[in-house]
């Protein structure tokens, strides 16, 4: 904590004491949170605002991961890592389970990502849940800059941007009907730089392929996508290795990477600083298919 | 230097050239990505416009793209070298009142927009209004289109004249004007040399140091307690700490402390951060306050101190903003939150409607419709623990709940 003498906090101090009280507020007012936690550097800010919000006790709510399948080892390994470290109950959903059992419906073309939200709102039924922390922050698409801090999820998890409730001061509403849930997004006001420098100055653990590694990777769509069985190339592509890093972690098959020589933190921090396109225009294919897409997404209940 | 926090909001329609204002900022200072522009260049090319529509850059949903209006907050972030800025932008037509208001509730300084050919317009004197209703500290009135008024110095002291004679009729601590122009960039970052009479600063060099750490209450201790932590573990057998946000106030260990409702006194054993115990607590931190004593402190109590402290009162005076398609009748019963506190609360009368567009008061409706701001006289099941919203926006704040559909009815500012 910097502290000027005239009474002052640094930008990401305010920050950080905001996510802390809005963690407590949903701890405090909702009989069952849940944190999903996708092992990503946005998901792993939450945890470790969790963990001071409620410190020196544990965690008070488990964490829910969905599992699409094709999730990058070292993402889960780091997972598991703090999951373990926290001593949190971990839940996940597994988009191949949802898939055996009819939850939701592969039809070939439809992408993993896509297949998460039945797999995400099936579980959130399943178990209960009545609030479930999302790591989206308002700098990342429009249609999330105008989503609330406490977003509202009628009984088919679908959202209402044309009826959100206004959301005044730091008092937020949290009042639900039996069935729905809220989404909460502690992290609304962060921007990508914000998080970098917060995982900077707690010096805490993320999945190593944010930082420069060497790579089998192959040109698709215009993105770097990494080799891997779940992938198998197209007539035409072809593999090599390079020196990449990833600047955001979900479905490996639609996450691409960026060439880059940035491993470490501060080196990150400074690439991101010049960089010309935003993290999902860079590398995320699920955003892509049109102006909307996040908005389609999000009202069918996506994170 | 540590770079520090400002939230200012906004308020106008595409004519202000508000949009174009905003783009202007984000542009020059490196905050819109090339996809961004790139999607923004398509759209406006595919709708066969001869520019490129920055107001594309802030209306995000997809029913807004389609009107071409902006018809919710929506928050933008930018930054230069000393500080961070997050940008509440809310429309500005009277029928977005409540999105203005949510806007300007967490700013610490507002933006009104001129158009430099009209003056002042009914839009822009509601837009004070508001400001000041809110009790923004700050307040910025930039005349914009300075280059379709041939950059007159006459003219803009003319505005300047005529904002100021009407400021006198609402509170505004610090006011500070200065001419633009969005579409060309002048004293927008950097001094124009279009305007050499005028000796202030740029827009963006107002907005990087205005001083906004003195608008918080460091006098008078204010400690709304959020959640009780009691760890159960062997480490931290009889560890009870209370957590919350500083309202008011700085705390500090040894301090003899009060708690509301029940009137028990205490003194701060400890106030504790997940990295260590601290010296002081001051607005906005979020921190855990371990008492001396074993008093039955909860969520929804107050730590204060025995000589300042809240009055607690079942009979609230404030001016509501309405937020709802029914109107708000006295009789009504409604939920009420107020800083960690949920009561029932019963509108005993609504003394008189605001209109904000002329400060005139009409006492004669007695209900208060979509948008619309008026004083309101309630009743509450318990005591709430408040303060004058002057002197302290977050004890002094409310918000009204249907109890039936649990939507947000309104938003009160107590007197």
């Amino acid at each position: 904590m910097t502290v000027h003498a005239d009474y002052r906090l640094s930008q990401l101090d305010e920050l950080e004491a905001e996510s802390l009280h809005i963690f407590r507020e949903v701890a405090a007012e909702f009989e069952k949170p849940v944190l999903m936690f996708s092992g990503g550097k946005d998901s792993i800010v939450m945890m470790r605002l969790a963990e001071k919000a409620f410190f020196p006790a544990k965690i008070p709510f488990p964490v829910l991961q969905v599992d699409t399948g094709f999730d990058f080892p070292e993402v889960l390994e780091c997972r598991d890592s703090w999951v373990s470290r926290l001593g949190v109950r971990l839940i996940v959903a597994s988009v191949e389970e949802a898939m055996a059992s009819g939850v939701v419906v592969d039809d070939g073309k439809t992408s993993r990502n896509r297949l998460q939200t039945g797999t995400l709102l099936h579980a959130i039924e399943q178990e209960g849940f009545t609030a479930a922390f999302g790591g989206g922050r308002r700098d990342e698409e429009k249609a999330r800059a105008k989503e609330r801090v406490y977003s509202h999820r009628d009984e088919f998890g679908q959202w209402d941007p044309k009826n959100q409730r206004p959301e005044l001061w730091s008092l937020y509403n949290g009042r639900i009907h039996a069935g729905e849930h809220m989404r909460i997004f502690p992290l609304s006001n962060w921007t990508e730089l914000d998080i970098w420098d917060y995982i900077g100055q707690e010096n805490i653990l993320i999945p190593n392929i944010y930082f420069s590694h060497r790579r089998r990777v192959f040109a698709r769509d215009g993105m770097l996508l990494t080799e891997s069985e779940f992938n198998p190339l197209r007539p035409g592509e072809v593999a090599e290795e390079r020196t990449v890093r990833f600047r955001t972690v979900g479905d490996l098959t639609l996450t691409g990477c960026v060439e880059s020589s940035a491993a470490t933190i501060p080196e990150i921090i400074d690439e991101i600083s010049v960089a010309v396109l935003t993290e999902r225009g860079a590398t995320r294919g699920d955003d892509r298919f049109s102006e909307a897409a996040m908005e389609d997404r999000k009202r069918e209940g996506y994170f | 230097m540590v770079m520090d926090l400002l939230r200012f909001a906004t308020a106008g329609s595409v004519d202000d050239g508000k949009s174009t204002l905003i783009g202007r900022l984000l542009l020059d200072s490196k905050s819109i990505f090339a996809d961004q522009l790139a999607a923004v260049q398509a759209t406006s090319n595919a709708r066969g416009y001869d520019y490129t529509d920055l107001a594309l850059l802030t209306d995000g949903l997809r029913s807004e793209r389609e009107q071409g209006i902006t018809i919710d907050v929506a928050y933008r972030y930018f930054a230069t070298p000393n500080r961070k800025f997050i940008i509440a932008d809310t429309p500005g037509h009277v029928q977005y009142t409540r999105n203005m208001v949510t806007g300007a509730s967490t700013a610490d300084l507002g933006l009104v927009l001129v158009d430099a050919r009209q003056g002042l317009t009914e839009q822009s004197r509601r837009h004070a209004v508001i400001l000041s209703l809110l009790r923004v500290p700050h307040l910025v009135l930039c005349v914009n289109k300075m280059d379709l008024v041939e950059f007159s110095q006459e003219r803009f002291n003319e505005i300047h004249q005529e904002f100021t004679s009407f400021a006198t009729k609402l509170s505004i601590p610090d006011l500070t004007v200065v001419p633009i122009s969005a579409l060309q960039g002048d004293n927008v970052v950097n001094r124009s040399d279009h305007m050499p009479w005028y000796e202030g600063p740029s827009l963006l060099h107002h907005l990087e140091n205005v001083h906004v750490a003195s608008d918080r209450d460091l006098v008078d201790t204010r400690f709304p307690v959020q959640y009780v932590v009691r760890p159960k573990s062997d480490d931290y057998h009889d560890y009870r700490g209370y957590a919350g946000r500083v309202a008011g106030g700085i705390l500090k260990p040894g301090d003899e402390v009060l708690v509301l409702p029940s009137g028990m006194t205490s003194t701060i054993a400890g106030i504790d951060l997940f990295n260590g115990e601290l010296d002081e607590a001051f607005p906005p931190m979020s921190v855990t306050v371990r008492l001396e004593d074993d008093v039955d402190v909860s969520r929804g109590d107050m730590i204060c101190r025995p000589q300042n402290a809240p009055v607690p009162s079942q009979d609230i005076d404030a001016m509501v903003c309405w937020m709802s398609t029914t109107p708000l009748r006295p009789r009504q019963k409604l939920s009420i939150k107020h800083t960690t506190r949920t009561a029932r609360t019963l509108i005993k009368d609504v003394l008189y409607r605001l209109d904000v567009n002329s400060l005139h008061r009409d006492l004669e409706t007695k209900e208060l419709t979509l948008n619309e701001i008026g004083r309101v006289q309630l009743r509450t099941t318990v005591p709430l623990l408040c303060d004058p919203y002057e002197k302290n926006r977050t004890t002094g704040s409310f918000i009204l709940i249907d109890e039936a559909t649990g939507v947000t009815l309104g938003a009160g500012m107590i007197n």
